[in-house]
Formats: structure tokens, C-alpha cells, sequence
């Protein structure tokens, strides 16, 4: 059983807004939920099954009221909470569904608004009294994996840098981009520190804002006007301390999501022609790179340096909408936008000063929760058909 | 400055209450698994590792050496440092660091538990050996 080629992506949106202090939560899942739905030219009323994660207010059963869905055809929901990675499961989850002929067209959505206001707290988990004293936050989580790939390996700040400076070069066609300054490598060393040893512009941007999918069958998506965009592979894993033993932080639980993924799809990482890869932080780029096959683990620094993931001048270009560093990066959760910006690649739809030429595959990865703690990672693979 | 800082009471719990009292005695604990030897942390009733219920209290040496740290530069309390610190008898910690220079932490530096109070049972941090 394979969920090889069984569910396309028909619909898309992404909430053009970065700042919605006028508009509510929810009403953002409207707006892209709609928008999903225009653009793979369904009806609302069509919708059999339906993906939300931690940022829809009160969960599945408040939001598909909320959203008007046709209760007399819905008949799958799945409220997976993995945090940014959520959405890139959710994918995953509904072509199983659809697969499985539990559902016929999904919609998956996410919305919030973390720059207008601070996001409610994650409930606890039985680690609590044993580290929330010690204030992990996402910064300082993730500078702990680059202070230890630093070590292990030699990645220098450099090296980092160019993350940032590749998805800059991507931002300034992007009219939505919240930066769309093109930086270089000493700009992001001379902005100020934040967490050692991670610059500011190391770091994403907060965003208001969300986007949706609209999941469907092979036969339903050829009736449907978009190009055709299929999921071929797809993996999903979790790491965490493990009761302290081998702590090793400069690997992620992609390294399990990313090979099951390919494997699925019956391809290498040397076929992808675009990767979107989730972009909290320069560090998670460059682990997730390494953990997903792209380079050997330990030479991530050199694979990204020197323009690599700049389209039209590297080998691997990476988040041509600009990313998380640059563009957006709704409710905290980067997984959705990574697999938009995938999709608009595939259909040749993305900016043609970085539009991929021939884009037949394309990844999406992300991982949710902190990567220096304990979190979750998703790969999606997709073909253009 | 960080050591001025007010540190939340651990709730506690049947499963851990234990570990809280030994702090109170500034006593730093594990857990070890009699089945299957190893030790881990945070403590479990159940061993992660071997499934076993044969868990049994083991008092730390305390000490270990910083496997990362991150030095937060701003917060609403101040700077201050997380990391975790992989202790001699295994197993590795989240923590932060005190009482020293903390833009001189370095990766493979000996460090040992300290206490701080809350307004419950105190909680363990580390410090330079």
C-alpha cells in the first residue's frame, strides 16, 4: 500500500496579508479556506473531509461549523498538532485517506495572528517542571544545535549567512515579502545576537496571516481546470531527548521523515528540481539539507554557501517566495507556506525571475515544535504531471 | 542580573514527587532502570529505554560537562543561558547556567549542580566545576 500518486493538490492559497490586528483568527481560516476553494474551482459544499492543527480556534468540530462545511458529506476530519510541520502531515494524512476511499476532496487549513498578539501557550507535557524553568524558547533551541554543529563540524556563521542572503535574493520579487531588502553575508553578521550563535538575521519573521490546500483524487483533479500537481511520497517522524541518552542535536527527525519520503517516490534527493525547506531559523535549513540527503551530514555549511540555493545561479534552489527569513512565516508555523510555494513551482506559477525551469519535482519539508528540545519533522514529495 | 531572578515552583507529582524532596536536600537525582541498567532523565516511572517498571532512585554526582548552550542576550528577565550538560553517570540535562561570565561557556567544560530557590522545592542549575 503506497500513497503514490493517489491524492493532487487542487487548490491553493496564500493570505496575502503579514498583519491582521482588524480581522479575527478564524475569519483568517475563512479567507484562505476560501481561497483554496476558488482556486481549484470546487464548491464549499463539496468538502468531505477537513485538517486543522493547534491554530484553529477550539479544534476540528468549533471550525467546521465555523467555516459553514457540509456536515452531510464530511467524513473524515484529523487534528494532528505537530506544530509548523502539521500541515506537510496533514497532506500526507488526507491522501491516505483518499486512498483509502475514506474522502474525496480535503481542505486543510491555518491562520493566526502571532504578530498582533501573543499566541496562547502549549499545554504541558510531563516534562514541564523538569525544563520550563530553563526558558527554551524557539531562539535559543535552535541556537543550541548550531553552537553543537559549530563544534562538531565546523559550520560557521558564514555559511549560515548565505541562507539568509539566497532567500533575500527570492524576497524582492515577492510584492507580500516583509523584507525584500537583498542582503549579503556581512549584513546578517553585523546585525545584532540574539541567541549565540544565532544573528537577527538568522532568525524568521513574525507574521500575521495562513494558507490552505485543497487535497483530492486523480479523477476529481483532471476534471479541475489547475495543472496537475501530485503527492508521490511522502514521510513523517519525531525526535526528542530520550531520557538523555545519546544526546545528538546536530541531526533531526528528518533524517527518518526525509528517506521514507524518497523512498516512497521511488526517487533521490539529485532528481529534486525545487526545495522548499523550513526556514525558522538559517540552522534548520542547513540540518534539514544535510538529514534529507542533499549533502552529507557535518557538509551543510559548504552545500549552502556561495549562492547554492539562489535559483538561476545555484544548484538547489530553496523557498523562492522568500521563506520564513524573508516573506512570511504565519502563526509560527512554517509548513503550509513551504508547501505553497512548492506547488506554485510545479505549476510554473511562482515569480519568473525565480520561477524553476522545468520543474517537474519539488520537495516540502518542515519540522514543527523546537528542534534543540524535542519536535517533529514531515516530507513531502511532489511531481508535477 | 540573572541569580536575581524568580524561578517558577515545580508543580510535582506522584511519579517525581520524590526527586523534589531530594532537592530539598540538595540532593541532584536520576533514575535507573534495574532491568536493563541504564539511567535516564528526566525521571520516569517506567523506563524509556526497556519498558520495565524496575526503576529505582539514584543520587547524580552532580557533575557533568556542557554538551551546548545558547546565550539568550535579551529576555524580559535578562540574558541568560540555556544548555544541556551531559552528567557522569550518563544521561544529559536541560539547564541553565549561573554564577559565572556567561559569554565564557564553552562546549566539554566541567560543569556541577547548584540549587536556587523557588517559592516551592528548589530547582537544579549548573555552574562551572
Amino acid at each position: 500500500m503506497t500513497i503514490k500518486g493517489k491524492a493532487y493538490i487542487a487548490g491553493i492559497y496564500e493570505h496575502p496579508t503579514r498583519h491582521a490586528p482588524d480581522k479575527s483568527t478564524a475569519q483568517l481560516h475563512a479567507e484562505v479556506a476560501r481561497g483554496a476553494i476558488e482556486d481549484a474551482g470546487i464548491s464549499k459544499d463539496d468538502i468531505d473531509a477537513y485538517f486543522c492543527a493547534g491554530d484553529a480556534p477550539g479544534g476540528a468540530w468549533p471550525m467546521v461549523d465555523y467555516l459553514g462545511l457540509n456536515t452531510k458529506k464530511l467524513r473524515h476530519v484529523d487534528s494532528t498538532e505537530t506544530g509548523g510541520c502539521s500541515y506537510i502531515i496533514h497532506l500526507g494524512h488526507a491522501a491516505e485517506a483518499i486512498a483509502a476511499g475514506k474522502c474525496s476532496i480535503a481542505l486543510i487549513t491555518l491562520a493566526g495572528k502571532p504578530r498582533t498578539g501573543a499566541m496562547p501557550p502549549r499545554a504541558a507535557g510531563a516534562e514541564a517542571d523538569f525544563e520550563s524553568a530553563y526558558g527554551a524558547t524557539t531562539h535559543n533551541a535552535y541556537g543550541m544545535c548550531a553552537m553543537r554543529h559549530m563544534h562538531d563540524y565546523g559550520t560557521t556563521s558564514e555559511q549560515l549567512a548565505w541562507i539568509k542572503v539566497a532567500a533575500s535574493h527570492h524576497a524582492q520579487y515577492n510584492p507580500h515579502a516583509m523584507l525584500k531588502d537583498v542582503v549579503t553575508v556581512e549584513d546578517v553578521l553585523n546585525s545584532p545576537m540574539i541567541s549565540d550563535p544565532l544573528h537577527r538575521m538568522d532568525c524568521c519573521v513574525v507574521s500575521d496571516g495562513g494558507g490552505a490546500l485543497i487535497v483530492t483524487t486523480p479523477e476529481i483533479a483532471k476534471s479541475l481546470k489547475k495543472p496537475l500537481v501530485r503527492l508521490i511520497g511522502h514521510g513523517e517522524a519525531m525526535k526528542g531527548p530520550r531520557g538523555g541518552k545519546d544526546l545528538d542535536l546536530t541531526y533531526s527527525a528528518g533524517i527518518w521523515s526525509g528517506p521514507r519520503a524518497f523512498e516512497e517516490a521511488g526517487i533521490t534527493p539529485k532528481d529534486i528540481k525545487y526545495a522548499s525547506i523550513y526556514d525558522s531559523f538559517t540552522i534548520t535549513v542547513l540540518m534539514q539539507l544535510e538529514d534529507l540527503g542533499f549533502c552529507k551530514k557535518g557538509e551543510g555549511g559548504k552545500f549552502v554557501a556561495d549562492g547554492n540555493l539562489i535559483s538561476g545561479v545555484g544548484k538547489l534552489p530553496f523557498n523562492t517566495d522568500g521563506g520564513g527569513l524573508c516573506s512570511n512565516h504565519p502563526v509560527n508555523r512554517g509548513g503550509m507556506t513551504k508547501i505553497l510555494e512548492a506547488v506554485r513551482q510545479l505549476r510554473g506559477e511562482a515569480h519568473p525571475k525565480v520561477q524553476v525551469k522545468n520543474c517537474d519535482l519539488a520537495i516540502a519539508h518542515g519540522t514543527g515544535g523546537l528542534l534543540g528540545v524535542r519536535h517533529a519533522a514531515s516530507t513531502a514529495i511532489l511531481e508535477r504531471v | 542580573m540573572v541569580d536575581a531572578k524568580k524561578y517558577p515552583a515545580p508543580v510535582t507529582n506522584p511519579e517525581t514527587a520524590a526527586f523534589w524532596d531530594a532537592a530539598k536536600e540538595s540532593k541532584f537525582m536520576i533514575k535507573r532502570c534495574t532491568a536493563c541498567g541504564e539511567a535516564h532523565y528526566f525521571p520516569r516511572s517506567i523506563c524509556p529505554f526497556c519498558y520495565s517498571d524496575k526503576t529505582v532512585w539514584e543520587e547524580a554526582s552532580g557533575e557533568g560537562t556542557i554538551y551546548t548552550w545558547s546565550l539568550m542576550r535579551k529576555s524580559p528577565t535578562g540574558p541568560y543561558a540555556i544548555g544541556y550538560v551531559t552528567l557522569k553517570e550518563g544521561p544529559s540535562v536541560q539547564t541553565n547556567f549561573v554564577d559565572c561570565d556567561l559569554e565564557k561557556l564553552k562546549i566539554g567544560q566541567k560543569v556541577k549542580v547548584v540549587f536556587k530557590p523557588t517559592d516551592g522545592a528548589p530547582l537544579p542549575f549548573f555552574t562551572p566545576a
